[in-house]
């Protein structure tokens, strides 16, 4: 890494305070024209705008108020994208105007650290779609999904205004403070923000909760390969050609990533036909169905030894594949919804939505539907992405809030059309498919009758549809196959059929959104092992000194066990819950995920305060608000609630008083060893509760102690600037996606500027 | 027609362009252009040098992927 030059001008971070070269253009559009071009409202704007809302306000309105028999598709895409719009063109331009207040006068850390490796300036366009492809992950895919048993209108509105008023504050707020801090880390800032309690709690509970989110998403995994050769088959080949594709950009032909993707993309093609045939044979059958313990174990396995051989060989180029997957799984879906307009005939609030016994999550709609639904809403997670790698990228400040804001309002929309896609299917098949194998019993009679038992307006399965379904996906079966994901794909298999190659196309578009998904998580798996690791190594590191050398290998293995121990040990007990497993742990995913995001909350509004602005404080106060009160409420209720299926200790008490009164079957569980084993779960998920929740409710209070002693010294000018000192820029960018008229001249002007004027020679190497 | 075709040929290029971008696989080429902008006095690395050294930096320093 680079250090920066010595001779910084300009002694506080305060605006006015970097003198630019004079010798060139100016680096920012002047304060006053960027105002009169802001506040000027031609006719053309107006009408505009005028029509956004409208369009936007109708889609509303069709979702919200008219209650028809079906709803279409496309008024989800028109009621998410105009109120981004609104969103991204009114609200965070109060934030840009009174919280972060960029300055394009300073040089950002990819300017004054650039060492053309970390730090490098990235047009904004391309960084956005990096950014965004760092953030999607499978959580939108799969949040979503499991909400829709609420109904559509609650998941709906809790993404969209969630994200407006949350989600993507907290990314663009992150983002701009880590940028303001040379991109360090979330962790790095809790501690110079709120102290050492406050940071080291904030330490612990990102480890914890990183534990949590690995194991989750592998049970996910898991759920969708259970007792399917083909998904088994398909996904197993990404691992030889990953290793292939490493090879080859190592040995090979270095550097030729787009090439080594094409081909990785056609061979991934390849291995999910062949996963087809494959399951076909009978040899194929036999050898890649698996129970779910055995793909759990796999999984371990796979974890640990992935996480310790070198990026190179399989993270670096599983990245790649991942990235190409994303972007053009996205686009697709996106236009498949677009150019199908699937009718909707799921209703705005569902039965369940009233009730606290819903059987794919338990819980009332608040606050367990907005701990269900956090990526694609507010998403903590994101917060780590934030801080760190892309701020070391930014050219420009006043384009943090594209990139950090417009990043996340792109994820939420991601989000919605997973929320169409699981909509798009029949409402029984959802629940037949969803409910956990304890309530259908597993067969396709079975299910029909429990999902028609359940008394759903307009539902009426017959087991023949539960079986042609399973047939036209290329699976044994669909019933239970609970976590979301095969949920989705056969929501999308269901969309996209109806855009490209009919029924018969559907196994494929099936298992290609298993395969991606897949993907996206066993990414998401390793590189979080590889995270959660270091910050071990680095905690041990404190009392034993050897482990915080990283090429230390007996260091580096012992903690990748332990860490791979402890979140196999939470899979694998979701894999044997007799309750169900992902009902029961994909709350404490939300609620770890919610809680990290109001960590990441609680630093800016520290932040904020520091800087001396209170009158907009609410901003950054109403989220963190509103996510403690959803987080800790649920938090309370998966720990007091004297409901057994809502509250852990209720159901651990339950179980255990059953146990103690000598009967061999209580409830879900047939046998003693069963009703043990909901004993042991239930005990380690309410105490991994408590633990999150205290750790969060130490940051916050820390957070809001720094806001008021803030508050208390304001105007004293003794609150630590923990900013880099201010640097002057010498280059120009536009802010957001297309250039102002004002952004035109000043980039003509800077067109003229000679090649050796225009870069500051570094003086370091 | 011809005109149409370059168009279509230059919008092709330009989305190639913006997703090696988004790929991060014109990291070389920008690494080439910070080091002769900066004015170094050695060589720059070798792009299998470069590829190399940028994978294994990320083994000692690694980054979570999102959910």
């Amino acid at each position: 890494m680079a250090t920066a030059p010595e001779n910084r001008s300009g002694s506080s971070g305060r605006e006015g305070a970097v003198d630019t070269d004079p010798a060139l253009p100016p680096t920012a559009v002047d304060e006053a024209v960027r105002e009169s071009e802001d506040s000027k409202w031609t006719p053309g704007k107006i009408a505009l705008w005028a029509a956004i809302s409208l369009l936007g306000g109708m889609a509303w309105f069709m979702l919200a108020i008219v209650r028809g028999e079906t709803v279409n598709a496309i008024w989800f895409v028109f009621a998410s994208v105009c109120t981004y719009l609104i969103g991204y063109r009114f609200y965070s331009k109060v934030i840009e105007r009174f919280i972060t207040k960029p300055d394009d006068r300073r040089a950002t850390p990819a300017e004054y650290k650039a060492d053309g490796k970390d730090y490098v300036r990235t047009d904004r366009n391309v960084l956005f779609g990096h950014h965004f492809a760092a953030i999607a992950g499978a959580g939108p895919l799969v949040g979503p999904v499991i909400a829709a048993q609420m109904g559509y209108l609650p998941g709906t509105i809790w993404i969209i205004v969630g994200v407006v008023l949350a989600g993507a504050v907290q990314d663009y707020l992150v983002m701009f403070f880590s940028m303001r801090r040379g991109g360090r880390s979330l962790g790095q800032m809790a501690r110079e923000e709120l102290g050492v309690i406050g940071g080291t709690a904030a330490l612990v509970a990102t480890l914890l909760i990183m534990v949590i989110i690995v194991a989750i998403l592998a049970l996910v995994v898991v759920n969708a390969l259970g007792e399917s050769p083909w998904g088994v088959f398909s996904v197993g080949m990404t691992i030889p050609i990953a290793l292939f594709m490493g090879v080859y950009l190592r040995y090979l032909r270095p550097g030729k990533v787009m090439e080594v993707s094409i081909i990785g993309f056609v061979l991934l093609m390849a291995a999910i036909i062949g996963g087809g045939i494959v399951a076909e044979t009978p040899w194929g059958a036999d050898i890649f169905t698996l129970d779910k313990v055995t793909i759990a174990w796999g999984l371990i396995v796979y974890g640990f030894i992935a996480a310790i051989l070198p990026v190179w060989l399989l993270l670096a180029p599983r990245d790649y594949l991942s990235t190409f997957m994303k972007i053009g799984v996205i686009v697709m879906l996106a236009l498949a919804i677009i150019v199908v307009r699937p009718e909707i005939n799921v209703p705005a609030f569902s039965e369940f939505a009233s009730r606290e016994n819903g059987p794919v999550f338990p819980g009332a709609l608040f606050p367990f539907l907005f701990v269900t639904i956090a990526c694609g809403a507010l998403s903590g997670f994101h917060a780590l992405i934030s801080s760190g790698t892309t701020p070391k990228l930014i050219e420009k400040e006043r384009q943090t809030r594209f990139i950090g804001y417009g990043g996340m309002l792109m994820e939420s929309f991601v989000a919605i059309m997973a929320l169409v896609a699981a909509i798009s299917i029949d409402r029984g098949l959802y629940f037949a498919m969803n409910a956990p194998a304890a309530l259908t019993g597993g067969s396709v009679e079975t299910a029909a009758t429990w999902v028609n038992s359940l008394g759903l307006a307009g539902v009426n399965i017959t087991p023949e549809l539960l079986a042609e379904t399973a047939r036209n996906v290329g699976e044994q079966s669909v019933v239970s196959r609970t976590g979301g994901a095969p949920t989705l794909a056969v929501g999308l298999a269901h969309i996209m059929q109806q855009f490209i190659g009919g029924t018969a196309m559907m196994s494929f578009w099936y298992h290609f959104a298993i395969m991606f998904e897949a993907l996206f998580i066993l990414t998401a798996v390793d590189a979080g092992t590889r995270v959660a690791r270091f910050m071990l190594q680095d905690s041990i590191g404190n009392f034993v000194p050897k482990f915080k050398e990283a090429s230390w290998r007996p260091g580096a293995w012992l903690c990748t066990a332990i860490m791979v121990g402890a979140w196999g040990a939470v899979l694998l007990m979701g894999v044997t819950d007799p309750l169900g497993g992902i009902n029961t742990l994909f709350p404490l995913f939300g609620i770890a995920n919610q809680l990290l995001a109001a960590i990441a909350l609680s630093v800016c509004l520290a932040i904020v305060a520091k800087r001396g602005t209170f009158k907009y404080l609410w901003i950054v106060a109403l989220p963190l608000a509103f996510a403690a009160v959803v987080t800790i409420t649920a938090s309370y209720q998966k720990i007091f609630s004297p409901t057994p299926a809502v509250g852990y200790f209720a159901n651990n008490a339950a179980f255990s008083k059953a146990l103690a009164e000598g009967k061999t079957e209580f409830g879900t569980a047939k046998t003693v060893a069963a009703m043990e084993a909901v004993v042991r779960n239930t005990a380690i998920q309410g105490w991994l509760s408590v633990i999150f929740v205290v750790l969060s409710i130490i940051v916050i209070a820390t957070a809001v102690l720094a806001t008021v002693k803030a508050f208390r010294n304001r105007g004293t000018g003794t609150e630590k600037d923990n900013e880099d000192p201010a640097l002057p820029s010498r280059v120009f960018a536009p802010a957001g996606l297309i250039p102002t008229a004002a952004e035109r001249e000043l980039m003509a002007e800077w067109e003229k500027v000679p090649a050796n004027l225009r870069f500051e020679r570094a003086g370091h190497h | 027609m011809s005109a149409g075709l370059a168009v279509l040929s230059s919008g092709f290029r330009g989305f190639a362009r913006y997703l090696s971008g988004v790929l991060g696989a014109d990291a070389y080429a920008k690494y080439l252009e910070h080091h002769r902008a900066s004015g170094h006095s050695g060589p720059p690395l070798t792009e299998r040098e470069f590829w190399r050294d940028r994978t294994d930096r990320q083994d000692a320093n690694p980054q979570g992927r999102c959910c």
